[in-house]
């Protein structure tokens, strides 16, 4: 067996499943968790509308702050974005996604997807930059921070590389993209790329929490 | 089928080939096999002198399409090759002489050309402890091809039988079925794979060796660089389609109509490195593609059990849905016992309210 064969069969089994053990161990275990007691009249009512407030009215800070984090902000959106266009619109990807799903929709010219790519690529790296720059960042990363940016940096650039057919034979390049991905979806339940998954839950729980304290969302 | 000592020179004078004419002949050898054009002189006066190659075709589990495929080459012909550069010594099917006698000219060939020989093998062999699965008077594959192999001076593997296993060693690999260079360790080996390989690829090839008395440039697996060095897909006149996102979803909607790319359908050209979209086919007519079918990678190693030839290559290959099944209950049942324990433990702190 080939490695592109390898990338594409055995491994691409394993690292699904263990993505979805993952995901269902992490998803069923924040979900089943107790609601720490409440003694408190609620305020007001409403828990999921508050819960949709704050999803929306966090995605962009207060103008008072804004000053000193629209960088950060606009890389983290550049590449979120280009990472959300490429995994989701690039032929290939979405060929992928219909063997496992059944549902495909439309795609984006490649040359578009390979431009997204490398302003991504470039957003992420200008974001490490950043993060080893500012002191009170570099102190609060650790080794989840790094790999998590590693892994999904490196499944951009070999995804580019094997668009590009650089470096080495296509079907080798190929396989090094498949075989990235899938590291990053056995890494993904268990480091800070799950935010994935819980970013909306996390930030819907409290916003329904500072609803019904009747807080200023 | 004999005579091999005879130059080509004096082969050509006897059937009245004038200089010309040879020089043109090489000028599309040159060509086919992507050398400048200055060549052919030099070329043409390195084949006159050369005494014509002995050759020896043995075909073992095979269905003849590569013979059939080397009859169609167009430059040069098999029958130039034939009568012009090579004494084909014995070959199943293109040769007049059957049974004893056939068999005679097998082992006479061998033993006058003996180390100067071209060996040329198609199909595959069941490996020596399940050789009784294909023989040829009486004699295995195997023993065939160790004995014949032993007095080559190379051995060209042509179709992907003989360069890979092909369609016999596909799985269950019922016969055992080898690929000769599994089973030839001491002789130079070339592939020239595809099911079959294209007709001008097997000739030109066979050409370089007669011409310049060495093998081509091979890739790592053993394969002429000249003909496998790039990609269907690089070279396919379809690809400005794939950059532009234009994909046919069926074989007959408005993008098939339209040229568009045939990836979607499962085309193989992105990882089969082979010659078909630019030497072509049939003359230079057209290649797979062209005539609105994807490609099926047959020029690459284990083709036949590499998935089906209509799932696009992205899609990978899933196996079993009840393995994600198991592997999503499991992580519900760790999950519910996790927070059972947390749940626990707040009891615990917060005396049960």
């Amino acid at each position: 067996m080939d490695l592109l064969n390898f990338a594409r069969g055995p491994a691409l089994q394993w690292s699904l499943a263990i993505l979805v053990f993952g995901l269902a161990w992490r998803l069923t275990g924040i979900l089943l968790l107790k609601a720490k007691p409440d003694f408190s009249e609620p305020r007001a009512s409403g828990g999921f509308g508050g819960a949709m407030k704050m999803i929306m009215s966090r995605m962009w800070p207060k103008p008072e702050f804004v000053r000193g984090s629209v960088l950060d902000l606009a890389l983290g959106y550049v590449f979120h974005i280009g990472l959300f266009l490429i995994v989701f619109f690039f032929l290939p990807h979405i060929l992928f996604i219909k063997s496992l799903t059944g549902l495909s929709w439309p795609n984006l010219p490649n040359g578009i997807i390979f431009f997204i790519g490398a302003v991504s690529v470039a957003a992420l790296f200008a974001l490490l930059l950043q993060r080893i720059m500012t002191p009170v960042k570099r102190l609060l990363s650790n080794f989840d921070d790094y790999f998590s940016w590693f892994i999904t940096t490196a499944a951009i650039i070999t995804g580019l590389l094997a668009a590009a057919h650089v470096g080495a034979r296509y079907e080798t390049l190929l396989a090094i993209h498949i075989l990235t991905v899938e590291a990053l979806f056995i890494w993904l339940p268990f480091g800070k790329l799950m935010h994935t998954f819980t970013v909306f839950l996390s930030r819907g729980a409290t916003g329904a929490a500072f609803a019904r304290k009747g807080a200023a969302i | 089928m004999s005579g091999s000592l005879r130059t080509v020179g004096e082969a050509l004078a006897e059937r009245g080939v004038s200089r010309r004419a040879f020089l043109k002949f090489c000028s599309a050898l040159a060509s086919t096999m992507a050398l400048p054009p200055g060549v052919a002189p030099a070329m043409a006066e390195a084949l006159a002198k050369a005494q014509r190659q002995s050759v020896i075709w043995l075909s073992f589990q095979e269905c003849t399409g590569c013979t059939e495929s080397i009859t169609r080459s167009h430059s040069p012909t098999i029958e130039n090759m034939i009568f012009d550069l090579i004494s084909l010594d014995y070959h199943h099917t293109l040769q007049a002489a059957s049974g004893t006698a056939a068999e005679e000219a097998r082992e006479h060939a061998m033993k006058a050309h003996d180390g100067k020989y071209l060996l040329i093998v198609d199909g595959s062999i069941p490996s020596k402890e399940t050789a009784y699965y294909s023989t040829i008077a009486g004699i295995s594959n195997y023993d065939m091809l160790m004995e014949a192999a032993k007095g080559a001076m190379a051995i060209v593997a042509v179709g992907s039988c003989a360069a890979f296993g092909g369609i016999p060693m596909a799985n269950p690999n019922p016969t055992g079925a080898r690929s000769v260079a599994d089973l030839v360790k001491d002789k130079p080996v070339i592939n020239v794979p595809g099911c079959p390989p294209i007709p001008v690829v097997m000739t030109g090839v066979l050409a370089h060796v007669l011409t310049f008395g060495k093998l081509p440039e091979l890739d790592h697996l053993g394969r002429p660089k000249v003909f496998f060095g790039e990609t269907i897909h690089d070279r396919c006149y379809r690809r400005p389609f794939y950059e532009q996102g234009k994909f046919a979803k069926t074989f007959d909607d408005e993008g098939a109509r339209s040229g568009w790319c045939l990836y979607e359908l499962g085309c193989k050209g992105p990882i089969t490195y082979n010659a078909c979209a630019t030497t072509k086919w049939n003359q230079g007519t057209s290649f797979p593609i062209e005539s609105g079918h994807g490609c099926l990678g047959c020029s690459e190693p284990g083709f036949w059990d590499k998935g089906s030839f209509y799932k696009p290559l992205s899609a990978g290959e899933l196996g079993k849905a009840s393995t994600i099944a198991a592997a999503a209950a499991i992580g519900v049942a760790v999950g519910a016992g996790a927070a059972m324990m947390s749940r626990s433990r707040q009891a615990k702190t917060t005396g049960g309210k």
